[in-house]
């Protein structure tokens, strides 16, 4: 089996046919033909599932410690053991996903907002605003990946809201150079042109007809763009900078987890390739739509 | 095309200058008093504040702040980066000392990303929709998708503590290093394999190929003289942005490993709440991206004659 192997249905449908669909029906084939991404996105339903009914799924309080009970391997009782403090592993897992989609999607929501509006005004205006807009990106790229979040967490301060914060900081320079390249070339277009002298103002034009047309690797971005929020979440949690303990979150589980690397490696290991799944769900998810969405991409 | 050079060149100061501005803003957005990050964490009381008058007089937090920020330029242009809150030393002379090391694992970090990326990119792209191709992206998609923090500690788990055929962590001879550069370059390669892949595979489907194909060209002479050339140029670009994430990567995995670097040197003034080692760190950290991205673009020049310069 392939990366790109079809399924049944899909392949019976002849061509004809399949031109006649619309745009979004017919990504939503295109998807679906993608098996891994399936894989991904069940992955992603079972754990939004988990967050959501975390009370119900869980089968101990996250919170509830237990001295008689510390570093225990899994057992009946215990699905994935217990950790330092007597605390139920599972249970604290799924409190945790909670958090890292909460603030996963929250940030890189408000991020890809900020960065689409950036980039479609830098693009439809041009001129200095573009020159100005197009050199503070620059700036924000100068600061690779984590080292970004690291400065403004060590000045504003550990918190959700500010890591909410500082993620939708991480998002927006990518996204606004895409839609911006996007709506350069879009803007030059007949339609566009058209609103144009049918007397259309710039705010419509730019909402109206240039927005929906860059949808395709806006959303594509958002979602890869979810997955490094999450990794970025793990990854300030494990410094100390994300999430605080008590509050159960995969990053500073992890970091517990390795003090005890001889005595409890299973501590380490279970928050760390629950976090692997999940990334690689989102990414799988992201490729496929990337794949279904571009025609121009093979 | 020297002009072009010359421009980039030029373009590359305002950026240096905007990341320093912009290390000097963030500090300003500091709950309450940004002189309070000039603080100590263990001064309490009357103490602190007989400290916190000290700071403010010596780096002039009480004077106007454009006083202040071109003060803060002006010293950070000369290379002063203040001093350490806990150590007292210059901040710039702990970077210079620091400096070294980073390179050993960056560099050999960036060697073994590099040749992974582009051999198990072209082999991907050579053998697409074949299960090798499968194997190679799934490798290359697990590599961008674990934390590398994680990957870190299951290699000491089992190299270091399981088998004990490598030391853990710490700076000593070449076998410290092996871990560090492996997990460092593997989870760089990942992207690198990605883009490797599929700028090939647009060049493979290029007319010139299919031409080189019909006339005759055995197969293996196509995929060097013809695909390899042209589809590693775009490769050039994504170089720097290895770089850069090498660089981001390095933080975490020398906090891992205790390797004594820049990235450690961050992440302990962070924990710490050493603000001048934190800003020290980051502007080392910037700078060397903003000219690692002008070398690439000069580079690019000379390698990709299609370059327009304007």
């Amino acid at each position: 089996m392939t990366l790109h192997q079809g399924v049944g249905d899909v392949a019976k449908l002849d061509s004809q046919e399949f031109r006649r669909l619309s745009g979004s029906k017919r990504a939503w084939l295109e998807f679906r033909r993608n098996r891994f991404a399936l894989v991904g996105a069940a992955f992603m339903v079972f754990i939004a599932f988990m967050a959501v009914f975390a009370p119900i799924v869980s089968t101990h309080d996250p919170y509830a410690q237990s001295l008689r009970k510390r570093m225990k391997p899994p057992t009946a009782e215990h699905w994935l053991g217990t950790d330092e403090v007597g605390r139920d592993v599972y249970s604290r897992l799924v409190y945790g996903a909670r958090i890292s989609l909460f603030v996963g999607i929250v940030g890189t929501a408000a991020g890809v907002i900020c960065g689409t509006i950036v980039g479609l005004i830098s693009g439809f205006f041009g001129g200095w605003v573009d020159t100005l807009v197009m050199r503070v990106i620059d700036i924000m790229y100068s600061f690779p990946g984590i080292v970004l979040a690291i400065l403004l967490i060590s000045v504003l301060g550990p918190s959700i809201f500010n890591l909410i914060l500082v993620l939708a900081i991480w998002a927006v320079p990518s996204l606004s150079r895409i839609v911006r390249g996007n709506v350069l070339s879009l803007k030059e277009q007949d339609y566009a042109e058209a609103a144009r002298a049918l007397g259309a103002g710039r705010v419509r034009i730019m909402f109206v007809h240039l927005l929906p047309n860059s949808l395709a690797p806006i959303i594509v971005y958002a979602t890869l763009g979810v997955a490094g929020a999450i990794l970025t979440t793990a990854a300030l949690g494990f410094l100390g900078l994300g999430v605080q303990p008590p509050q159960a979150e995969w990053g500073n589980m992890l970091s517990n987890g390795r003090q005890y690397l001889r005595r409890a490696p299973l501590l380490m290991v279970f928050p760390g390739a629950l976090i692997s799944m999940t990334v690689i769900s989102i990414n799988l998810i992201g490729d496929a739509l990337r794949d279904a969405l571009d025609p121009y991409i093979q | 095309m020297r002009k072009y050079i010359v421009r980039r060149l030029l373009l590359a100061i305002p950026t240096i200058l905007g990341a320093i501005t912009a290390v000097w803003f963030a500090m300003q957005l500091a709950p309450g008093d940004p002189a309070l990050m000039f603080v100590p964490p263990d001064f309490q009381g009357e103490e602190a504040a007989e400290y916190l008058a000290k700071v403010n007089e010596l780096y002039g937090f009480n004077d106007p702040l454009p006083q202040q920020y071109l003060r803060y330029m002006r010293n950070t242009l000369s290379g002063d980066f203040g001093n350490s809150l806990r150590t007292l030393r210059p901040v710039s002379e702990d970077l210079l000392r620091r400096i070294p090391n980073s390179l050993r694992l960056g560099v050999s970090a960036f060697l073994l990303s590099t040749a992974m990326g582009i051999a198990l990119g072209v082999l991907a792209a050579i053998k697409r929709g074949t299960w090798v191709d499968s194997a190679l992206m799934v490798f290359a998609l697990v590599g961008v998708s674990m934390p590398n923090f994680w990957f870190a500690y299951v290699v000491i788990l089992f190299f270091g503590l399981y088998l004990r055929v490598l030391p853990p962590s710490g700076l000593g001879g070449v076998k410290h290093m092996i871990l560090p550069t492996i997990v460092l370059g593997y989870t760089s390669a990942g992207y690198l394999t990605r883009y490797v892949r599929s700028s090939m595979l647009e060049v493979i489907n290029h007319d010139y190929v299919r031409t080189a194909r019909a006339k005759g060209v055995p197969e293996r002479n196509v995929m060097i003289k013809h695909a390899l050339r042209n589809g590693l140029l775009p490769v050039v670009n994504v170089l720097g942005i290895n770089v850069a994430f090498i660089l981001a990567g390095s933080v975490i995995i020398e906090t891992v490993f205790a390797w004594p670097g820049v990235g450690l040197y961050l992440i302990d003034g962070v924990v710490g709440r050493d603000f001048p080692v934190v800003q020290g760190a980051v502007m080392l950290i910037a700078t060397s991206v903003v000219l690692v991205n002008l070398l690439t673009d000069v580079m690019l020049v000379y390698v990709d004659p299609r370059i327009r310069y304007d």
